[in-house]
């Protein structure tokens, strides 16, 4: 991999390089400029670029070779494969997965040993099926906040909601995205 | 344009990586253990203050813990390794210049800027960290990285700061160092300390005023630099690609002391298959190995040995079986019968990149090469779990395996271990 000061070229009698400053998000690409060159002895070099490996980028397999047969109709229409990940975790270092233990929130379509995708960095406003930390225990709850008072509900008759009393607070461990339930 | 430094600290970061799975941990005294749950390597704040101290065996330390009901964990890297890689992202995201220092700290440069404008930012980043990973973080600025290292000190140790603490080049950095120690300076050892108390340095202040010439003979110039670094005079850049490795080493204790050459046999060659998959994954091959064998020398009523044994080998290689075959010749040179052995470990040093195709021996007949095999090794235990195929040598009962007695589940990295919650 280059890096831009470290940068040695085998013949350097044949070139004479400037090397452009490089701003502080771009240290992957750079530029080289040939000047008073030999335009006979070499052809213009304008550009090199270094290997950048934060971005990984999937192609596609096409589906057929080139030079034999008829092409598939489909190869110019082709775009990649669909990731569950990309669909279901906005920001990978705030998602967390949990398991759920009972079926106190059956009415949303959370049932008992579901997996939940959990993103922590989004808000928790009033509606949003959230992690609490009650009793120190993390619980699933709906909450629903109604002026100066918060409830934390369940989305089951059987089991009964829990009233914050006013000035106590209760953390709020990370908003629900997602459920996944195998059927 | 000047720069400045800051050191983001992850508090009590084993135990707070507990706490985030285990809310009720919160306000209760919690210590992690060691590999084999050895001695004790973090304590919340809650154990500090019970007096409980870093590094303090484990059996040592049991009645405190007990009467006290301090909560106790074998330590979980696969949680600890995933959550740092979690706030180290997160910390990525906010800042383009970060350096990586360790599992719980990050070095950030910035432009200069205002104590206001630097609080707001440390504020941020403390909150954003929090809410994402539910890590709490403490973050000390300073004109150099190693007074951002003190700044982030003065953070955690004086919770009225809010756990940002800044040091400008403007600031009465002279009365601040008074009340740091020479050996709590970055980079400057328990060893220097004592030196450095002989020659009247007590304070990081007193080493800042040192003789420059005397600070060069007696601590090299890295603690010259070091002293510079606390004069206010950056030495110390930011490393944003860390360095190649210089050695990889692998080794644990036993849970049971082993008196065996057997299984001392077994413990090496799987520490050593272990290394050669740590080489392997960065493209590396080894031309040194190191093996060293220790007593627990806590039991004091035992007859004490301990020793090393580097040997260079024949040609640089990463091969398991070629390396585990050089660590027995030195273990049948340490090894002597009639004790209890705590600890065996391998360091591989003089890492050369794999491509780089070395000297032929004329005395020495061609390996065949097993690149393939090793291959297909590593692809199989990385597909099916670690040592799902291993080389028979490394034993399968594995009796001086370590203790891990009160580890807490992968919560982050297995499907079987996610966290509970309830809904009940």
């Amino acid at each position: 991999m280059l890096k831009k000061d470290q940068y040695t070229c085998r013949d350097m009698r044949l070139f004479q390089f400037s090397v452009c400053p490089i701003t502080r998000d771009d240290t992957s690409e750079l530029i080289l400029y040939s000047g008073a060159m030999n335009a006979s002895l070499s052809p213009t070099l304008s550009a090199v670029y270094a290997f950048n490996r934060t971005n990984e980028l999937k192609r596609p397999l096409f589906g057929c070779s080139v030079s034999a047969g008829f092409p598939s109709p489909a190869d110019d229409y082709i775009e990649g494969r669909l990731d569950l990940n990309e669909l279901m975790v906005a920001n990978p270092g705030a998602t967390f997965f949990v398991r759920v233990a009972g079926d106190s929130m059956l009415g949303v379509g959370i049932h008992h040993n579901d997996i939940l995708v959990v993103d922590r960095s989004l808000d928790p406003i009033s509606g949003k099926v959230v992690i609490a930390v009650v009793n120190g225990e993390l619980t699933v709850k709906r909450l629903v906040k109604n002026g100066e008072s918060v409830c934390l509900k369940a989305e089951n008759p059987d089991y009964p909601d829990i009233h914050l009393a006013e000035g106590i607070t209760c953390e709020i461990w990370g908003v629900v995205a997602y459920v996944v339930h195998a059927l | 344009m000047s720069a400045l430094f800051a050191l983001l600290d992850c508090n009590n970061f084993y135990v707070s990586c507990e706490r985030v799975f285990n809310p009720e941990l919160e306000g209760q005294p919690v210590v992690v253990l060691s590999n084999n749950d050895g001695c004790i390597i973090a304590r919340s704040n809650e154990a500090k203050v019970l007096g409980l101290r870093m590094g303090e065996p484990y059996f040592r330390a049991k009645s405190l813990i007990n009467r006290n009901r301090v909560r106790v964990f074998s330590s979980n890297y696969a949680l600890y390794g995933d959550m740092s890689r979690r706030v180290m992202e997160e910390v990525g995201r906010l800042e383009p210049e970060v350096e990586v220092y360790s599992i719980d700290e990050a070095f950030i440069r910035l432009p200069a800027a205002k104590e206001e404008v630097l609080r707001i930012t440390g504020g941020n980043i403390r909150a954003s960290v929090r809410q994402h990973t539910g890590i709490p973080v403490s973050i000390g600025f300073g004109p150099t990285k190693t007074l951002a290292k003190i700044a982030n000190r003065m953070a955690k140790k004086q919770p009225e700061h809010g756990g940002v603490f800044i040091i400008l080049p403007e600031s009465d950095i002279d009365s601040i160092l008074k009340g740091v120690e020479a050996g709590e300076v970055w980079g400057i050892g328990s060893r220097s300390s004592r030196k450095l108390a002989d020659c009247g340095i007590f304070t990081a202040y007193d080493l800042s005023r040192a003789d420059e010439t005397w600070v060069r003979k007696h601590l090299s110039i890295t603690g010259l630099r070091t002293m510079h670094e606390l004069q206010g005079i950056s030495c110390f850049s930011l490393d944003e690609v860390p360095p190649p490795k210089h050695s990889i080493a692998c080794s644990r204790s036993f849970g049971v002391l082993v008196t065996e050459l057997q299984e001392m046999h077994e413990a090496t060659a799987s520490y050593v298959s272990r290394a050669a998959e740590k080489l392997r994954a960065q493209q590396l091959k080894a031309g040194c190995l190191t093996l060293y064998l220790t007593t627990n020398r806590f039991r004091t009523d035992q007859p004490q040995y301990a020793n090393s044994r580097t040997i260079t080998l024949p040609c640089p290689t990463a091969d398991t079986a070629e390396l585990i075959a050089q660590s027995m010749r030195c273990l049948k040179e340490l090894f002597r019968s009639g004790y209890a052995y705590q600890k065996v470990g391998v360091v591989l040093c003089d890492l050369i990149p794999e491509h780089i195709h070395h000297q032929a021996n004329l005395f020495i007949a061609p390996r065949r090469n097993r690149d393939n095999l090793h291959q297909a090794l590593d692809r199989i235990n990385h597909r099916w779990g670690r040592d799902t195929l291993q080389y028979g040598s490394a034993g399968l009962v594995k009796p001086w395996h370590h203790k891990q007695a009160m580890k807490s589940p992968s919560y982050t990295t297995n499907w079987h271990e996610l966290p509970i919650v309830q809904a009940s």
